[in-house]
Formats: C-alpha cells, structure tokens, sequence
C-alpha cells in the first residue's frame, strides 16, 4: 500500500487506488513467458552476421573516426566526405596514410620514410610535401587503416 | 608475499581526453566545469601551477583565468565515458582481472607476474595506453591494494620513476612509505589524519608499524584492514563485480531558475527515468522513493522553500512509467508556486535484488508488459544514447537543463561530431 508521510497526504493517491480497483485486478507472471511453436532447426548454427566494422578496424577500442574535406588527397582516391578510419594501434609504416599533428594541427597525408629523414606527402600536386625536420613537431595520430564511402545517402 | 596488484590511472583525466582531439590546447592552461559551469572540477598541469584549484567557483577562479587566457571548458560526460570505457578496455588487454575502480582508475590482479620484469610491463601498459588512446597514464605496481595505489602517487610525482613504479622489495617498501602522509594513504581520511598526528603517526611507515589493537581501536576493522595492506599484507581482492548500490540519487540544479509545475515535473520525470535506468542496470527493485527540490539558499532575499516527499510502494518496482507516475505524485503534493526553485532531485532506497520479489494480490500492473518495454527502452538507450527514447512527462522544454556555455563535441559517440580533417 501507498503510506504518505507523517504531514502532507497525498490528495490524489486515493484516486489512484480507486483507478486501481475499478480495473480488473491481475496477478503478474513476474514477466516470465512461455515460447511457443516449434524450434528453428537452424538455431545451433547461428554465426554473427559480418560486421563492416570488424573488416574497417582491427582495434574497435584503439579505432576512431574522422571526415576528409579539402583536395589535398585525390591522388590516393580520398575525397572530400570519405569517413577515414583510424586505428591508433598500428605502428606507422612508410606508405601508410595517417592522420598527423602538425604545430597541433590536424593533417592527412602520406607517411615517407626514406634514408634522407621522414616527409608528409599530399596526394595533389598543387600542395607541397613537408619535410619534417627538428624544428616542426610531427606527430602520428594514427594510421589511416581503411575508408567508408556513400554513393547514397 | 604471494599476491601482486597493479594500479593505473589517467593523469588530470579531463583535460587530457580533450586534448587528444583539441591538440591546439596541448601545453596550454586548461581548466574543466562542473555540471552547470559551477566550479572547477578538473585542471591541465599548466593550470594546476597558475594556482587554479580544484573545486574552485568559476568566479572565483576569474582574475587567473583572464590573466593568463586559461582556456575554460565545461564537462562532456559522453566524451568522457566513451574514453574511460576504452582505457579500462586497454588495461584489461593485460589481464583478464581487472576491477574498473573509477572513470580514470582501474586495478589489475597480476597474481603470479613474479618472473616477469615488472617495471618493464608497466612501462609496456603505459605505452599501450598512450598510442592506443593518447592518454598519459601512471602505473603502481605493489603486493596489495593499498600499496599499489600509493607507488603510483609516487610514480607521478618522482622524475626518476617516469610514470612507473613497482614496489616489491621490503627495503623499496620502507622507502616509499616513509615519504608518503599519513593523510595520504588510500582511505585514511582528513579527520583521522588529525587523529593519528596526534599520537605521532605522521608518515605512512609510522601507520605501518602502530600496533593491531591502536588501530582497530582507534581506525576500526577497516582501518586494521589498511594498516595491514601497507604492511604488505593483501586485505582486499579485486572488485570485478562493484557492489548493488544501495541507494540511487539523481539530482540537479537547473540552468535556469524552475517556476512553474509544469517545468519542474519535466525535470523530475526526466531525473526519475535516468534513476530507473540505473536500478534495472544493476538488476535491482526499490522499495521507496523521494522526491525533493529547493530554492536558492544564496539568493536570501527572495522567498525559500524547500521540501521532500517518500512514498512506500506496493510493490518493489524499476519500471520507469511506474517510478515516473509515483514521483509526479509526489513531486504534486508538495510544489508550491510562487518560488524560484534551484535544484530538484529523486531519490531511491529500500533497493533489492530484482529476482526475489514479493508480489501483492492487489498489484494490477502488468508487470510482465512493462518488462518487455523497459528492456526495449534500455536497449535504445544503450544504442542510440540517452533520450532518445522517453516518456511524454519528460518533456521537450528542458529550459531548466544544464548551463553548458563551453561545450565541445561528443568526437566519439556521434557521427555529425566527428572531427574534420584536411
């Protein structure tokens, strides 16, 4: 039963009660429910259905998510709108698009190492690699492991 | 000593989850909101030495702030959560007993890790963590709790350690306790700190070495239990399973001072929702609830009321539509109009497990309905973040939510967030 505290009463939990009686009264089944029907001759051979995430990512806990905009990567077929994603746990190769901080900016570009030092290279002529040198702080976010695209929204 | 316990937490956990995806405020003053853009709750190691203090009223912290262009943000617990669940993710990479202590904290039973080079994996971890998330960590590695926790303290202040320390030798152990406060060590809190000074018990060496019956005596069993851990004797296991709470409160102060019933219902159904959510999260029932709210004791000059309702129930419930319908109630037979009122807030008590149930021959919910669409809710709410699914009582108004003036984006959890790179 409902008891109001000591002071104020509860003007409507009468009314409420008196709901609750005007409606037939049902004892619950404590929410158990009995299935019906005969068992799928399938179910012991249930598989997960493939994943686009698990094929994206190797890391789901070291992987995130970023949008391209700009030109800067056409050459390597990336397009403005491509959602890039990013698994951290990989160690960056030569070769390997990544995402950089640069000074503390964001950037996408090409991972090179040769044996003359490290560049960032743009996949669009109209933009030069950068050199990284002592003085510019690069740092790798993490490796561009694979994209998603939609021709459709 | 047979048991080996690893303790990690993320260094000034806020202002580095921003600063994964805000590299502009790297090596910048950075201070992190309270709910409400109150008080300061969270500061960058740049802000910690402008003498910005934690729990600090925003006001207050003002004058240093606009003095040294502090960059101010307010809390963004969806950031924060998505962060925390991937740390804790990362950390049980390492061992499959893991206890997740806090948002920022967890520990690791390393058991029978004797032969391996300790130091090592904890330089290993911390490394993990840092390329994987971009989260600076600090790691303790000790034979209990209690001294684990404490290495790691060590850990982030000494240069030499570099972010790890393992304490597993007598002679390291003795070191270390001697530089520590008794007032620092792990559940020694601020008034028996004044109590042990008293009787010449000033470093945690000395806490070590009272006797069984001073500190059940003067400590209780519990700090018994604290004074043995530092003696390198494990007490406490891991807990992987945390505790039922035993009581859930969901309270707030509003944005903007509430005036009207219709407002204040609104935030007490939503504030009630979010309570059930967690009662059937940890599989549980409640037996009692309240509801209170109140005005702003600092504005003196305006009219005060405050107030709070308890209702037994009939039946021990977590449905939410149930929960929501007894708080309006409540909430109804002690509102008052004529008040600005600053807080409101539900309460739920008398909580047991879910399985055993007393039903109540007068019950007329279908309990097994209201089952099957809770679990639908949660499971939307699990999928597609909180609100997206609610009861109409809840409102859409929300006038009275949050002040979040300094907000930034949920990079993790929602797609039209996502950072945008060149």
């Amino acid at each position: 039963m409902i008891l109001p505290d000591k002071q104020a009463s509860l003007k409507n939990i009468s009314d409420f009660i008196l709901l609750g009686y005007e409606e037939e009264t049902l004892l619950p089944l404590f929410g158990s429910y009995v299935k019906a029907g005969f068992p799928s001759p399938a179910e012991d051979y249930a598989e997960e259905r493939i994943s686009l995430l698990k094929f994206l990512s190797g890391n789901p806990t070291a992987t995130f998510y970023v949008m391209l905009e700009g030109d800067s990567m056409i050459d390597f077929n990336l397009f403005e709108g491509d959602l890039l994603v990013i698994d951290r746990a990989l160690e960056a190769r030569s070769g390997d698009i990544i995402l950089a901080n640069l000074d503390n900016e964001f950037t996408v570009k090409m991972l090179e190492i040769t044996e003359n030092g490290a560049r960032l290279v743009p996949g669009n002529s109209k933009y030069a690699p950068i050199t990284v040198t002592k003085d510019l702080e690069i740092l790798v976010w993490g490796v561009v492991r694979g994209i998603a695209r939609r021709f459709r929204k | 000593m047979t048991s080996l316990f690893l303790h990690a937490d993320i260094n000034n956990c806020y202002a580095s989850i921003f600063r994964i995806f805000m590299p502009h405020l790297n090596g910048k003053p950075l201070a992190v909101l309270s709910n409400n853009d109150g008080s300061i709750i969270a500061r960058s190691q740049e802000a910690k030495d402008l003498g910005i203090i934690m729990g600090q009223p925003l006001f207050e912290a003002k004058p240093i702030i606009d003095k040294y262009g502090v960059k101010v943000l307010s809390s963004n617990y969806p950031l924060f959560h998505d962060m925390s669940t991937r740390f804790h993710h990362t950390l049980g990479t390492f061992s499959p007993n893991q206890e997740i202590y806090s948002i920022d904290e967890g520990f690791l039973d390393l058991g029978n890790f004797y032969n391996t080079d300790l130091n090592q994996y904890g330089c290993t971890i911390k490394k993990t963590v840092w390329q994987w998330l971009g989260l600076p960590i600090c790691v303790g590695i000790a034979p209990t709790k209690t001294l684990a926790k404490l290495a790691n303290r060590i850990a982030k202040k000494s240069t030499k350690a570099k972010g790890v320390l393992v304490l597993n030798t007598e002679a390291h152990i003795k070191a270390a306790l001697n530089i520590i406060d008794v007032g620092d060590v792990w559940g020694i809190g601020r008034q028996y700190a004044n109590k042990l000074r008293k009787f010449g018990v000033l470093t945690a060496w000395d806490l070590a070495n009272v006797t069984d019956s001073f500190a059940k005596k003067e400590l209780t069993i519990v700090g018994l239990r604290i004074v043995k851990e530092l003696r390198g004797e494990a007490c406490a296991d891991l807990e992987i399973e945390p505790p039922a709470k035993k009581g859930i409160c969901t309270s707030r102060s509003f944005g903007h001072p509430v005036t009207t019933l219709d407002l204040m219902q609104e935030a007490v159904a939503t504030y009630m929702t979010r309570s059930a959510y967690k009662l059937r999260r940890q599989k549980s029932r409640c037996a009692q609830l309240s509801v209170f709210f109140e005005t702003n004791p600092f504005n003196p000059n305006e009219p005060q009321y405050n107030n709070c309702k308890t209702i037994k129930l009939p039946v021990p419930t977590n449905s939410t539509l149930e929960l929501v319908s007894y708080a309006l109630l409540a909430l109804k037979a002690i509102y008052r109009d004529g008040y600005k009122y600053k807080k409101a807030g539900v309460y739920l008590d008398d909580i047991r497990p879910a399985t055993a149930m007393q039903g109540n021959i007068f019950d007329t919910i279908d309990r097994g309905k209201h089952l099957d669409l809770m679990l639908a809710m949660d499971k939307l709410t699990g999928k597609m973040g909180s609100g997206v699914i609610k009861l109409a009582s809840e409102g859409t108004d929300k006038s009275w939510k949050m002040k979040q003036d300094y907000g930034t984006k949920c990079y993790t959890t929602r797609m039209e967030d996502i950072l945008v790179v060149r």
